[in-house]
């Protein structure tokens, strides 16, 4: 019965919440209107996303967000250094590619969106068989110690929010 | 007497700005198309988002007209700017790289723009674009 | 000191604009232009939010989510173009 209403309950909930962003003041009309965004818009949009996206551990995604949030800050200033302080033939730019254990769908958009976001790498591809992707490095002496980086760091904990 | 909310909000726009004038000089200063890319994806986000910060701060606390909906377009940037970067990377490698340029993905598998594209119908190996690999049951009633 | 910082800001952003357009017309590359043209965007967007701030209204917040949505929806539809030879099959 909860299923059938909410085909994805957590979308229901981001879409309410966004609706009173964008009103931008908390009144029992927004929410409600809200409430009602967030009901009937998973149905008519639950063709395209067919599986239900499972957290195990919900609240670890909020450390993951304050870990990522300083790694953008960080990231900003190496790059920024990088790009005003190095001669242009001294920067060592690398193609490395990360195998990947996990498997959901969800958690490698977000592993690939989060590289994408923080120090100096860009996610560019992922192979076939969705079990490795394609990370380039700005600027690095050792690939080896930027691909256990980007395990240890945020592929651990994806694994531990969604498996 | 300085005010130190203004100082705040002061710091913040000098912040972005600076961010955002690194990041389009860092653009044209650049050579590779790979690199190039590194520059505004990190450096103009941080612009923005400082630019949203100040914003917000200075209407929320200075003025007190409390303001959350800057959030959306700071979240609306973060989750786009990713997406936009791989499309662009994508049309970078599809015109100039060939298989040889680049790493072997160390599976058995072989990096998807390479691959042959998935046949109508297929869904097992599909996704260029998302996960791909494991699609989960296409065609399962998603209520049951 | 906000005004003097805001002034800054608003000549950081506007040269940002001026070396991105130098990029957008040297090239070399397509997908070195699309990356000029997603940049201009997203600096004009903190352009719209700082004269926000600068006339002390926050009526402008509706024109920079849009500019940001028609700008991202407009790369992926660029790339998609290059890539596909079509943007909607």
């Amino acid at each position: 019965m909860f299923d059938r209403i909410f085909p994805h309950p957590l979308l229901s909930l981001v879409l309410t919440a966004t609706w009173v962003a964008l009103v931008n003041s908390v009144s029992a009309g927004t929410v409600l209107m809200g409430a009602i965004l967030g009901v009937a818009i998973p149905h008519v949009t639950k063709a395209y996303w067919p599986g239900r996206m499972r957290l195990r551990r919900p609240l670890l995604f909020a450390e993951y967000a304050v870990v990522v949030l300083w790694d953008i800050i960080v990231a900003n200033f190496q790059v920024a250094a990088i790009i005003l302080f190095r001669g242009r033939d001294s920067i060592r730019s690398a193609w490395i590619p990360v195998p990947l254990e996990i498997d959901e769908p969800e958690a490698i958009t977000i592993l690939a969106g989060t590289i994408t976001m923080t120090p100096g790498t860009i996610s560019a591809v992922l192979s076939a068989d969705g079990r490795a992707l394609l990370v380039h490095c700005l600027d690095t002496d050792d690939p080896g110690t930027v691909r256990d980086q980007i395990k240890a760091r945020y592929e651990r904990r994806l694994k531990e929010i969604f498996e | 007497m300085i005010d130190p909310l203004e100082l705040v909000v002061s710091i913040c726009l000098v912040l972005s700005g600076i961010f955002g004038l690194v990041g389009s000089y860092g653009m044209v200063r650049l050579r590779d198309v790979m690199q190039q890319l590194h520059a505004p994806t990190k450096a103009t986000t941080l612009g923005v988002g400082g630019a949203l910060l100040a914003s917000m701060i200075h209407f929320g606390l200075q003025e007190g007209q409390f303001t959350f909906h800057e959030l959306l377009i700071t979240l609306f940037l973060f989750l786009t700017a990713p997406v936009s970067a791989q499309f662009i990377a994508k049309v970078h490698m599809v015109g100039k790289l060939r298989r040889g340029d680049l790493p072997k993905p160390g599976t058995e598998g072989e990096w998807s723009i390479f691959a042959p594209p998935p046949e109508a119908g297929e869904s097992g190996k599909a996704g260029q674009t998302r996960g791909g690999g494991k699609t989960r049951g296409v065609t399962t009633n998603p209520g049951a | 000191m906000m005004d003097a910082a805001l002034i800054f800001a608003f000549g950081c952003f506007s040269l940002a604009l001026v070396l991105n357009l130098w990029r957008l017309v040297v090239g070399p590359d397509r997908a070195t232009r699309i990356l000029a043209l997603d940049t201009m965007t997203i600096d004009v967007i903190a352009l719209v939010v700082l004269y926000g701030l600068h006339i002390r209204s926050q009526i402008f917040f509706e024109v920079s989510l849009i500019i940001a949505m028609v700008g991202f929806v407009s790369t992926v539809a660029y790339c998609r173009y290059v890539l596909r030879g079509n943007v909607i099959e």
